[in-house]
């Protein structure tokens, strides 16, 4: 009974103390911005060139004393939590960067599984949102306060069966996606519909699907295999593709096969090896042969990590980007952070032309850029050369 | 299609047999102990990590440079590996599960424990490997045998024979020997067999290893099947294993073998006659029915005291 006491009496201290830091670390002419990011779970390598590019940027803006807003001066600070690449708790992220950290923006989260329930969060609470990677629509409809940096899967859809069409000479295909994730399911729908409205219906031969914690796709695949496409459509995640590729070899699988913008990961090639070389996917940026800004930041990246920063990287760049383009657009710092959080909204909407590394973008009215795809094939070494880029 | 219903029967077949080798485990320890050991999975898991640190490591001091056997890497890794999970699982009997056993403490909390040492594997692993996905080394060269538009792998064929070498093994040491003997007893009456001279820990620490070492092969095989290592990969298929463990009547070797084969074709054949979108409804429906039906699984035995 007094081991109770005791206890109960430490865990009130302990969270007295907390309160108690809580409450002293603040007043300081900053800005904080929010990262909602997956820094572990299943594709934590996303979050990782979220984190690098955001502290690159960060860099400049400090050691330039700051940002200039209505004539004063504000650092900024970058306050990065992880939301371990699940819906819920990409919302509970979402909510304690707006409550507790009072963050003016967040950028983030990556993926659409989690980017449509944050950006209704962010849009519940007018928090301005900047998804550098979700390409659902559903994240930014009817969402002012949300925006994106990436295009997104209705475009990609036609592009991927329109070059699917011309590169191939394809008049049918199969596709392969992962049934639990928005993302897939949502590219692997707007793809058929696509190529179907191409070749007829029926054009697509064989649609399987897996589930996100399946590890064997064998039947599927044998499935896939004896409908004898002339191509495989795969919309899914580059640590799945390492699980699908050597399998689909196995099964006696010698064609061609296109991935989606979830492909693009620096650590597509060492964890799929040998099997995805040869293999094309669309993209939005091509890191070989990059010219000018692009070429820039990623030779300052590769300097800093020791690694080409893959599409996520560039695009976390331009997300952020664009929201200090909209922060130096307002008139002032009121310090009413509800106040300052429309002004930010409303000065990202008025933004006429962004000169991205991923390409110059605008946005519409749904706050959706406007911009080009990239197609890249996986080479023997392991690069991602440039094929093609397909405007929209 | 009878091309490809065949090819499915291979695929089965393999995914079937790591089910089988999982749920032998669960089979092993429950038998003996009673015991739902929820962490088996994740034992597994870690497993599989073993065998990529330690082939890593094969390849970077020992036989740096040189052209070896795939077959020699993989007959040098896997009792070490087997070895070393070993450990891991007497260790766990040792800190988790003992000292609840001696004090008496119903079974419910040891099930309890088992499932916290499964997430402390989990998040221990996360801490160390950090969440990105690791790539198993491919150790034996993949070579692809076709014939008549069937496609087998060498590694398919591997896993195969491996599930089938650990069952006849298991029968073999659970039914011929003294110590499968004494396993039996504990089952049956673990009050009287102690008075009997039988030194119960021992043999649990025995039960352990057997079903660790099961553990590893499973995890070493899966690991060069499906060579994407993260620290979850064994939770979904060491539930799986589980249930099938249960379909198949838990406590009995064949049962748990056989369940996992089964689970493992039923999986397989509603993708290729359905649609892959609703695998896991009609899978879980399809034992949800041979549960009802029959409670005890196929080959179990009908206790009153279960879990």
């Amino acid at each position: 009974m007094k081991n109770r006491k005791l206890l109960v009496a430490m865990v009130a201290l302990l969270a007295v103390t907390m309160l108690f830091f809580a409450g002293c670390a603040k007043k300081e002419q900053v800005i904080k911005i929010g990262f909602n990011i997956p820094m572990t779970g299943d594709i934590p390598k996303v979050g990782e060139a979220s984190k690098f590019a955001a502290e690159m940027m960060k860099e400049d803006i400090n050691s330039a004393g700051g940002l200039e807003i209505g004539g004063k001066k504000y650092k900024v600070e970058f306050v990065y939590e992880d939301n371990e690449s699940k819906a819920e708790s990409a919302v509970a992220v979402a909510l304690k960067l707006i409550e507790q950290d009072k963050v003016i923006g967040i950028i983030g989260p990556n993926s659409s599984k989690q980017a449509i329930p944050g950006g209704e969060v962010a849009n519940d609470n007018r928090t301005p949102m900047i998804s550098p990677w979700s390409t659902n629509p559903a994240t930014t409809l009817n969402r002012p306060y949300v925006f994106r940096a990436a295009f997104l899967d209705p475009f990609q859809g036609p592009v991927a069966a329109k070059f699917g069409t011309e590169q191939f000479g394809a008049k049918t295909a199969a596709v392969l996606y992962n049934l639990d994730n928005d993302y897939s399911k949502g590219l692997a729908e707007y793809f058929t519909a696509a190529f179907e409205k191409l070749h007829g219906k029926g054009s697509v031969v064989a649609y399987e699907s897996f589930g996100q914690k399946d590890q064997d796709y064998s039947v599927q695949l044998t499935k896939i295999i004896a409908s004898k496409p002339d191509f495989i459509f795969m919309p899914i995640y580059y640590n799945k593709v390492a699980l699908a590729l050597p399998q689909a070899i196995d099964l006696g699988w010698k064609g061609n096969v296109l991935g989606s913008d979830s492909w693009g990961s620096a650590e597509l090639v060492t964890l799929a090896g040998d099997s995805v070389k040869g293999k094309y996917f669309i993209t939005h940026y091509a890191a070989a042969g990059a010219k000018g800004k692009t070429k820039e930041f990623i030779d300052r990246y590769n300097a800093a990590y020791g690694y080409i920063p893959d599409d996520v990287g560039a695009l976390s760049w331009d997300a952020l980007g664009v929201m200090v383009t909209g922060l130096k657009g307002m008139k002032e710092i009121t310090g009413d952070i509800q106040k300052d959080r429309t002004a930010l909204m409303e000065s990202i909407k008025a933004i006429k032309s962004y000169p991205g590394i991923t390409g110059t973008m605008k946005f519409d009215e749904n706050g959706d850029p406007i911009k080009e795809a990239v197609i890249v094939k996986v080479s023997d070494d392991g690069q991602f050369v440039f094929q093609k880029g397909v405007a929209p | 299609m009878f091309t490809s219903l065949l090819q499915n029967v291979i695929n089965a077949l393999q995914w079937g047999s790591f089910y089988s080798m999982i749920a032998l485990g669960y089979c092993l320890v429950y038998g003996v102990l009673r015991l739902i050991n929820f962490a088996h999975g994740d034992i597994f898991m870690v497993a599989a990590y073993l065998g990529f640190i330690f082939i890593t490591f094969l390849f970077k001091y020992v036989f740096a440079g040189g052209a070896v056997s795939g077959w020699l890497v993989l007959a040098i890794t896997l009792p070490v590996v087997m070895f070393f999970t070993s450990l891991l699982g007497v260790f766990i009997e040792r800190v988790a599960y003992r000292p609840l056993r001696e004090k008496g403490a119903h079974r419910l909390y040891v099930v309890i424990t088992a499932l916290m040492v499964g997430l402390v594997l989990e998040n221990g692993n996360l801490a160390l490997f950090g969440a990105s996905s690791r790539k198993f080394p491919a150790i034996i060269q993949r070579s692809v045998l076709s014939f008549g538009g069937l496609h087998i792998t060498n590694l398919k064929v591997l896993v195969i024979i491996a599930a089938l070498v650990t069952f006849a093994f298991l029968q073999m040491v659970v039914n011929r020997t003294k110590i499968g003997m004494a396993m039996r007893a504990i089952s049956y009456d673990k009050f009287a067999i102690p008075l009997m001279g039988i030194p119960v820990n021992k043999v649990i620490v025995f039960t352990f290893i057997l079903g660790s070492s099961l553990a590893a092969v499973a995890g070493v095989l899966f690991g060069m099947s499906y060579p994407v290592l993260d620290p979850y990969m064994g939770m979904i298929i060491g539930w799986k294993a589980f249930i099938a463990a249960v379909v198949g009547g838990i406590g009995d070797i064949k049962g748990a073998f056989l369940g996992g084969f089964l689970l493992g074709f039923i999986e397989i054949l509603i993708v290729s006659f359905f649609s892959s979108n609703l695998k896991d409804l009609i899978a879980f429906l399809i034992l949800l029915i041979i549960l009802v039906i029959k409670p005890t699984g196929f080959y179990g035995v009908a206790k009153s005291t279960k879990i």
